[in-house]
């Protein structure tokens, strides 16, 4: 099932069943870092996109709000402004060279998806326009910039659509609808090394392995470890999951993102370019409570400080409704013109999922779980770390599932579409140069025999549990023990709930045993993802005990910089499934890369 | 996003008097290891009114048939994964609300056509992806912008194609064609709306080469009009006005 060129037989032999590729460079994932990557890639080396999904259907197509560059359009702009506001709005956690990079990145980043095609919305003189975005300032802090590139409010639906685009014209292999599950590494001499990838065909039920000198995990999020999300039903961190079980780290784990205006109940998404654009967050009595807890900026507080907010007032008895548990979104003094041509997206979306007009009603919101912070660690290069300094070489990741760390412990708005394009370039550009000396790694004796095992160990299973009754009781318990507000004790009975789950999880079972388009087992695949991650989110949570960020500790809630200023490093070691996590996660730090910015108080 | 969520949950409709009903669907089954043909099977879902098609397929999947098969992604209507026929109509399961159908008869679930099912509400997508891949859809443009900066646009030229850059690749439109249905060569609506996107963009320069693609005898030409592409394009765009310009700028030779 490949789409933009050959794919005969004769590029791939079948041993026992089993279908064998070989390529310079495998992407996995078709969101924005990995076509970005590949684009790259693709012209230079044979470059291969696995994806479980059409590239067109991936997550990047639902951002909405913008881009962040210092383009300098419509206002004074500066990338250094850009930079530090970064770091500040990660609550200095941010590695301080990426977030130059970063920032400095930005602005060909955006130019390049200007020449590719991207049609961004313009300003009178033809140029691309900008508006404002949460913690996005002139001069350090002193009122909010117009710095967000975008197109209406379908700014990564333009961007996927235009990176799927570039790819079709550069011919990239896609080979869609394929489910990676697992990294092969060959040991070569005493040192584990990725030799390839192992990828289950959906739609015959065959195994491939793609043997390559250079992979790109470009995977995305892991959001339904949470029930209110604004993630796809696909986003389960397989990418981020397959690197943990190799016994590789992820770092900053415990920090995730929950984006402050979800459309109360379902957690759809609504642009944070609404505030930029004017909209107002009110509580049940019509106060503007954003100006008493964040009087410069107000509503264009970063995400993290406006969510906790929000919680806030619902706790203290100022939500709305009749149930007291959602506050508003006005944009009622926008103008009907305001929203049906920059944010025709959400208002469609309110008026079709609340029956809410935000043209003349107030729409309610609450927080919704929306991005992981932390991920696969790399450097600045996007090369995976196998520890806090070296490297493995030919593997890189780049977007959502990487931790560079650019985001620090929260990341700001329209600063993730810069992300995936910023690194995924970078990687791709790295594994290019890095495939012209390296060799192929030979491959392990049936490289594929594990993925085997837990494909077939699931579809013959008699066990009596449900995929859904456990998924339903993970994403029930992570929303409410370890969501916005966190303490010890939510922690240690979300713990206690994951290992129970993991247990009742080896007793799964599916009740489609076809071989063809099985979701059924592709579900049960990711429900075991899925709560490997949400052991290490909360077991790294629990062991952070400060409050900075994405992660508010109640029983904690002061940033403690003498202890905490350092990144969390998760090894998965020991026995997998033995009941206490500390017997088989063991945690570890590594320092923040500081270059200009000392730690100050966060105050907006 | 939540597809579990409760109306009692749910703003807009809290009133905790509400109770869920009794749904029946009926969904074409095909499942190509077993069945010589698709079959229709009947399912009763308890659904609240602000429920979508998409939660009525999940609850059927994960508590009573998990063999039921359809693709999923974003849930809120832009990732194009669940384009699908429900009662006649080309929709998108997550954008087709309870309340908007009429539950005193079985809603009918059905995948869409033209394309060949693969299995219950799958569809082979690649002869629709394939025929997109051939009307050139990406910019042409050999010129560098000036100064290493942005191409020039203004707001009236980006406006022009603007309806036609919402396009998510659902298939919806192409596959409620009639002509489709009879000729698969046929470009159909969606590869027409992303030639559309382009053709009009101001900044592109290789317009003919598209124009002419689309003049060969499987291209613009072969459209009756018939507006079912306009009516089932779950983002509002005007399909039948943009294959329209199309065949207006061949005659024209330019756009």
């Amino acid at each position: 099932m490949t789409q933009s060129s050959s794919f005969d037989s004769a590029d791939h032999t079948i041993v026992d069943g089993v279908h064998y590729h070989q390529f310079d460079v495998v992407i996995v994932g078709a969101g924005g870092a990995g076509m970005r990557a590949a684009i790259e890639a693709g012209p230079h080396a044979k470059t291969a996109v696995i994806s479980k999904l059409y590239p067109t259907r991936s997550h990047t197509g639902a951002a909405q709000g913008g881009m962040a560059a210092a383009l300098a359009n419509v206002e004074e702009d500066n990338w250094e402004w850009h930079t530090f506001d970064t770091i500040k709005g990660g609550d200095y956690l941010v590695d301080q060279d990426a977030a130059e990079i970063l920032a400095k990145e930005a602005i060909d980043a955006v130019l390049d998806l200007e020449n590719m095609g991207l049609p961004f919305n313009r300003t009178p003189e033809g140029k691309i326009d900008q508006r404002r975005f949460g913690g996005h300032t002139r001069d350090h802090g002193k009122a909010p910039v117009r710095r967000a590139c975008y197109a209406a409010d379908r700014t990564g639906h333009m961007i996927l659509q235009t990176l799927y685009q570039n790819c079709v014209k550069h011919g990239i292999n896609f080979f869609n609808e394929y489910y990676v599950l697992d990294l092969v590494m060959t040991n070569v001499d005493g040192v584990d090394q990725p030799s390839g990838v192992v990828a289950y065909d959906l739609s015959t039920g065959e195994l491939h392995v793609f043997q390559a000198k250079a992979i790109i995990f470009a995977t995305g999020g892991f959001g339904k470890i949470y029930k209110t999300t604004s993630n796809a039903h696909t986003l389960t961190g397989d990418g981020v999951g397959i690197i943990w079980r190799k016994g590789l780290p992820l770092e900053d784990m415990e920090f995730f993102q929950f984006h402050p205006t979800g459309l109360a109940g379902l957690g759809i998404l609504l642009t944070e370019g609404a505030r930029g654009e004017g909209a107002i967050l009110r509580n049940a009595s019509g106060e503007r409570f954003m100006e008493r807890y964040a009087p410069t900026i107000k509503d264009l507080a970063p995400r993290d400080i406006v969510a906790r907010c929000m919680v806030q007032e619902v706790a203290e008895g100022r939500g709305a409704g009749p149930n007291k548990d959602y506050v508003y979104l006005d944009c009622t003094h926008l103008g009907a013109e305001v929203l049906e041509t920059k944010l025709p997206d959400i208002t469609e979306f309110a008026r079709t999922y609340l029956g809410v007009d935000p043209v003349t009603e107030p729409v309610p919101v609450m927080p919704t779980a929306h991005y992981a912070m932390g991920g696969i660690p790399t450097n600045v290069n996007a090369e995976v770390l196998r520890d806090n300094t070296t490297v493995v070489p030919g593997l890189y990741a780049a977007g959502e599932c990487a931790c560079v760390s650019v985001h620090g412990s929260n990341r700001l708005g329209t600063n993730s579409l810069l992300d995936i394009n910023v690194f995924g370039k970078r990687a791709g550009n790295n594994a290019v140069e890095y495939v012209k000396t390296a060799e192929f790694t030979p491959l392990p004796k049936d490289p594929a025999a594990a993925v085997r095992g837990l494909i077939d160990g699931i579809r013959n299973s008699t066990g009596t549990e449900r995929v859904s009754v456990l998924r339903k009781e993970l994403q029930d318990m992570m929303d409410a023990k370890a969501q916005v507000f966190r303490t010890d004790e939510s922690l240690a009975e979300v713990t206690q709930t994951i290992h129970t789950l993991r247990e009742r999880y080896k007793n799964v079972a599916v009740q489609d045993k076809g071989r063809r388009f099985n979701t059924d087992l592709l579900e049960a695949v990711e429900l075991g993802f899925l709560l490997d991650l949400a052991e290490v989110v909360v077991y790294s949570a629990r062991n952070r005990k400060e409050s900075r960020g994405g992660h508010m500790r109640d029983d904690y809630p002061n940033r403690d910089d003498e202890t905490y200023m350092k990144h969390t490093m998760a090894y998965l070691s020991g026995d997998p499934h033995s009941a206490d996590a500390a017997d088989h996660i063991r945690l570890d730090w590594k320092p923040v890369t500081v270059t200009r910015y000392q730690p100050m108080e966060r105050k907006y | 996003m939540s597809t579990t969520t409760i109306a009692a949950d749910r703003p807009g409709n809290a009133d905790p008097a509400i109770t869920p009903f009794t749904v029946t669907f009926l969904i074409r089954r095909f499942d190509p290891e077993v069945d010589e043909e698709p079959r229709w099977q009947d399912f009763d879902v308890e659904m609240y009114a602000t429920d979508r098609v998409l939660d009525a397929l999940h609850k059927i999947k994960w508590e009573q048939d998990g063999s039921l098969t359809f693709r999923r992604s974003c849930a809120h209507g832009i990732c194009g994964s669940d384009a699908m026929r429900i009662n006649g109509r080309n929709r998108l399961a997550c954008k087709t609300l309870i309340k908007d159908l009429d539950i005193s008869k079985p809603i009918y679930v059905e995948a869409i056509k033209g394309l060949p099912l693969e299995k219950d509400l799958i569809v082979d997508m690649e002869p629709f992806f394939a025929s997109f891949r051939e009307v050139q859809p990406f910019l042409i443009a050999n010129k560098a912008p000036e100064g290493g900066k942005e191409r020039i646009q203004t707001v009236a030229q980006r406006e022009r194609f603007d309806d036609t850059t919402k396009c998510i690749l659902c298939a919806a439109c192409t596959s409620s064609c009639p002509v489709f249905w009879t000729d698969g060569q046929y470009f159909g609506p969606a590869a027409i709306v992303n030639a559309h996107r382009f053709i009009f963009d101001s900044r592109d320069e290789d317009a003919k080469v598209r124009l002419d693609i689309l003049n060969d005898k499987e291209g613009v030409w072969r459209c009756r009009t018939t507006f079912n592409c306009s009516e089932a394009c779950p983002r509002g765009i005007q399909v039948t006005q943009a294959i329209a310009e199309v065949k207006q700028a061949i005659m024209r030779g330019k756009p």
